[in-house]
């Protein structure tokens, strides 16, 4: 067809193959040098009046030299970084079914709030009497936060899930030296499922560490816990739901045999957001849990941070946890910011982990998406991402494999590889085919519990339509790997801005910043 | 509820296929006594309009520092950061994306890490950075963790110079890691004697420059020290601006750089998300924590970017990892990094040498007033007076009419008798008309 222009209207027919472009580009597709490449030393976007005529004070240290950092121009550096983010996938962009990681919407009205002036634009160390509302939202967050999880406080500072498991585990190694026990209690229990922060975490902290097995059905069995328990334990770190998506169904029973052994029952609550509304961790037993805000509150997770990583902690550990924290008193709002002033108030703070208060930014999201959701909505959330991790699991039983049977999941559901058997093709390999129909990977080989690990998390935030058209294309994915069209995965992805990359040489020979190119010598000319 | 896309409909029909009647059969491993029957004790849901009140409300009760004359620094600073920035980081792709382990879908995010890597390897004048930490207090604890590993001892020295806050927390983790730490008195004015604290038995000195009180300090006489001693020096910075204008540790002799760096791309959000920045020689690398950017190809041997040598890392080494840390501060390491593109390093040196000439300037004029002195012989946009009286009273008195002075050292130092010093900062941010508001209050309550 052509129209009234004669210019045709539709494609040809593509028998023969896309050329190459001469500028490397592919349409929206750009290539985009390193801002190294394309800017100058003597450029600079910004504007300012020449300084004030004074005598420096530098005391004989100014620096001498060029620091060697070229500039752009503001429209190039619009260019620049605009290109670079349309090399991303993002949640805005489609299904992103990262297991463990919980890649829900992110509501842009957080982002309008985290940037009022009086939340975004306020000094940590600026007078308390000025930063009565900042300490009010926090209180309210604390409030939310003990009320949801029913357990009695909350350490806020935290800057990011692993940063809250070593407050956790330092409160419970406080409240272990206080009992007289720091020289007993050594040993914490990890079982193989856990995130590898658990055990580095413990032994950040000069703990021993001991791996649970993890039983047949994919969780842990209270009885291989109590074969391990004796004076010598401090801890265990268990997480729940697991990083298997199931619930741990004993823990009632593992959080008693634990405090009849005198040790604590730390909880990994990365995966909290399943259950919110539905159970509370200090009904379980739970002694203290990090709240990851990126996940189950959705604050973003730009790229792989900021996080944010309250703890809550139990009546037994309550008195131990760090500063600062707020305290409401009839004068208003109070920020109790060392060891000394919070004696006073009858605490025994295991001391400071982080400069000033913590995320305030992620605070402010987080309660937004708090209120937003309400009482009513948090619970919906919950069981909206457990209802849609289920029926993926249901659309895709029968052609791939469920290592603990087909049955009953939280909000991720955990597939192996032993259906990719002979097919040619790994869990790698599927994962980067599904690159090419546009979706971003599940995680992959992770629990290490089992073998070639595909853990889908769809949350709560995907449409059913957007679940039937992902179930239907990992279907049709499964069903071209099991016929052998291997090709489709070994080379995947094609469509992506790159080809698989080599990892393995990027750690042989550790390229880590720009190096300005070799001048060429006139002489080799 | 506007975030979920199921309709009720939709709910039975998916249970229907799932094989189950209620939606709690999904949630049947939880013991039946604890599963919650009743919705929790909090208000139901709210439409934008009631949150934006509710929320406009409390933010209503803060003091925003832009409306203010505004000299409070102490480890974070106001400066301007240009309209391009948040726009930029406020894209889906960039703001949206998790942590690039499919990096064939992440080049966006691994390109601007190795750019930030490189920008700030080149500010703090070391061989490599990593791809950032939580902020400059977290960097430093890892640094002194870090410098045990390299040197198999387990003491740190640490000066008197060091923000009170990073020396606690580092403090903290000491205690807890069964590891040592002494820590020397405030110095005020630069003077104390670390070098007789340097034995074969020291494993790091910790060290800040420009220090907690403002003074700049030349590190080059502590690094021979320490290296004599096979110790390592580790040079910590609360502020990154500085380096536009003041000789950068790396070019004298550290071995570990650390620092916050809120003030290039990131606004002062009472206190958090702010960028950790890490640097150290090449030799260290593989003790280094935190996650780094490496450059690699792609099958078609075209340029590209992955996350490397995370054999480190807690994911793969648990309980052998060098750090427990598994994330970095993606967005704000993205603010830093275009800000500081949009700055290149002339328009940082200029803005470093706008943010000394107004400091020297108020310092000046406050060195004229009767009763108080300044105490610093050097300093880049930041240092400590003595007032006739005592700081914090001062700071609320002043913060009454809308001046907020600067920071009380009995706020990071309780207890040690300081109670009449005073730190002000002094950024590009502030006016004559700022400096002048600030001298009057003073004069006010001093009659000087």
């Amino acid at each position: 067809m052509l129209n009234r222009q004669g210019r045709p209207t539709t494609p040809g027919t593509s028998d023969s193959a896309a050329p190459h472009t001469f500028t490397g580009n592919r349409a929206l597709d750009q290539t985009e040098p390193l801002l190294f490449e394309v800017g100058r030393l003597e450029t600079t976007g910004v504007d300012y009046e020449a300084p004030k005529k004074v005598k420096a004070r530098l005391g004989g240290l100014a620096r001498k030299g060029e620091i060697g950092l070229p500039g752009l121009s503001e429209p190039e550096a619009m260019r620049h970084y605009v290109r670079l983010s349309q090399k991303n996938y993002g949640i805005d962009t489609g299904l992103f079914p990262l297991g463990s990681c919980t890649m829900k919407h992110n509501p842009r009205l957080n982002e309008r709030m985290a940037r009022l002036p009086g939340f975004g634009d306020v000094h940590p160390l600026q007078p308390v009497s000025t930063v009565q509302g900042a300490l009010e939202l926090m209180h309210t967050l604390a409030h939310w936060l003990t009320e949801l999880t029913g357990m009695d406080a909350v350490a806020l500072s935290p800057k990011a899930g692993a940063h809250g498991e070593l407050c956790g585990m330092m409160a419970i190694k406080a409240a272990i030296e206080a009992k007289g026990e720091a020289e007993t209690r050594r040993i914490v229990l990890v079982p193989d499922s856990a995130h590898g922060t658990n055990p580095a975490t413990a032994a950040l902290l000069q703990f021993e560490v001991r791996p649970v097995p993890v039983r047949e059905d994919g969780t842990v069995d209270p009885e291989s816990v109590k074969a391990l328990l004796g004076p010598d334990v401090a801890a265990i770190m268990l997480t729940n739901p697991n990083t298997c998506g199931l619930f741990e169904k004993d823990i009632v029973a593992i959080a008693d045999a634990m405090h009849d052994a005198g040790a604590y029952f730390y909880c990994d609550g990365a995966n909290y957001n399943a259950i919110v509304g539905k159970a509370r961790p200090g009904d379980l037993g739970v002694d203290a849990m990090h709240i990851n805000l990126h996940k189950t509150f959705s604050t973003p997770h730009g790229g792989g941070g900021p996080g944010s990583g309250p703890v809550v902690l139990s009546e037994r550990l309550a008195p131990f946890a760090p500063v600062p924290f707020v305290r409401h008193t009839d004068q208003g709002f109070e920020l109790v910011e060392d060891t000394h002033q919070a004696e006073k108030h009858g605490a025994h703070s295991f001391g400071r982990i982080t400069a000033f208060q913590g995320q305030m930014g992620m605070f402010v999201r987080a309660l937004s998406y708090m209120l937003s959701h309400g009482a009513d909505g948090v619970r919906q959330a919950s069981e909206d991402a457990v209802l849609n991790a289920n029926y993926i699991r249901a659309g895709l039983a029968d052609l791939m494999s469920l290592p603990f049977g087909n049955k009953p999941c939280m909000h991720e559901v955990l597939f192996d590889d032993h259906w990719l058997k002979d097919t040619g093709v790994s869990t790698l390999d599927f994962a980067k085919a599904m690159i090419d129909e546009g979706y971003h990977p599940m995680t992959v080989y992770f629990p290490l519990v089992v073998h070639g690990a595909m853990l889908i998390e769809p949350t709560e935030s995907e449409s059913r339509a957007s679940l039937d058209l992902f179930i239907a294309t990992l279907r049709d994915l499964a069903m071209a790997a099991k016929r052998g069209d291997k090709e489709r995965f070994t080379g995947a992805p094609y469509f992506a801005p790159v080809r698989r990359l080599d990892e393995t040489r990027a750690a042989r020979n550790p390229v880590l910043k720009w190096m300005p190119p070799e001048p060429i010598s006139e002489a080799a000319e | 509820m506007r975030y979920l896309p199921l309709s009720d409909t939709d709910r039975t029909d998916m249970l229907a296929k799932i094989g189950v009647k209620h939606i709690d059969e999904l949630f049947a491993d939880i013991p039946a006594d604890k599963l919650q029957h009743h919705l929790p004790q909090l208000p139901v849901h709210k439409g934008e309009l009631e949150v934006e009140r509710l929320l406009g409300r409390m933010a209503a009760r803060n003091v925003p520092a832009s409306t203010v004359p505004f000299f409070v620094g102490a480890g974070a600073y106001k400066h301007h950061v240009p309209s391009t920035v948040d726009h930029l980081i406020q894209r889906s792709e960039f703001l949206t994306s998790y942590t690039p382990y499919q990096p064939e879908i992440a080049q966006g995010t691994l390109q601007y890490l190795f750019e930030f890597q490189t920008q700030v390897a080149a500010l703090t004048g070391m061989e490599v950075a990593n791809a950032s930490m939580y902020d400059g207090s977290t960097a430093c604890g890892e640094a002194v963790l870090m410098a045990h590993r390299v040197t198999k001892r387990n003491k740190a020295i640490l000066s008197g110079g060091l923000h009170p806050h990073y020396a606690e927390v580092v403090r903290t983790l000491s205690r807890m890691a069964g590891d040592k730490v002494e820590t020397l008195p405030p110095d005020l004015k630069a003077s104390e004697n670390l070098l007789d604290k340097i034995d074969d038995t020291v494993s790091c000195v910790v060290i800040q420059t420009p220090d907690f009180f403002g003074n700049l300090r030349d590190l080059r006489a502590i690094a021979e020290k320490c290296h004599a001693n096979g110790a390592l020096l580790i040079a910590v910075f609360t502020e990154i601006m500085s380096l536009g204008l003041i000789t950068p540790p790396g070019e004298m002799g550290a071995d570990i750089v650390v620092g916050e760096g809120q003030s290039i791309g990131n606004g002062l959000i009472y206190g958090g998300p702010y960028v950790g920045l890490f640097t150290t020689k090449s030799k260290y690398i593989r003790q280094m924590p935190g996650r780094l950017c490496g450059q690699t190809v792609d099958a078609d041997g075209n340029r590209g970017f992955v996350l490397t040598l995370s054999t480190r890392e807690q994911h793969i080494r648990r309980d052998k990892a060098t750090s427990n840390i598994c994330t970095n501060s993606g967005l704000c390491t993205l603010a830093f990094t275009i800000h500081m593109s949009l700055l290149g390093q002339t328009g940082l040196k200029r803005v470093a040498e706008i943010n000394h000439a107004n400091a020297v300037h108020l310092a000046d004029l406050l060195s004229g007033l009767k009763g108080i002195s300044v105490l610093n012989d050097s300093f880049f946009n930041e240092f400590t007076v003595r007032l006739p009286g005592n700081a914090a009273d001062t700071v609320e008195r002043l913060a009454a009419h809308s001046v907020m002075a600067g920071v009380p050292v009995s706020r990071l130092l309780p207890g040690s008798g300081l109670d009449d010093l005073l730190i002000i900062a002094n950024t590009e941010v502030n006016t004559d008309e700022d400096r002048a508001a600030l001298v009057s209050g003073l004069k006010e309550i001093f009659s000087c």
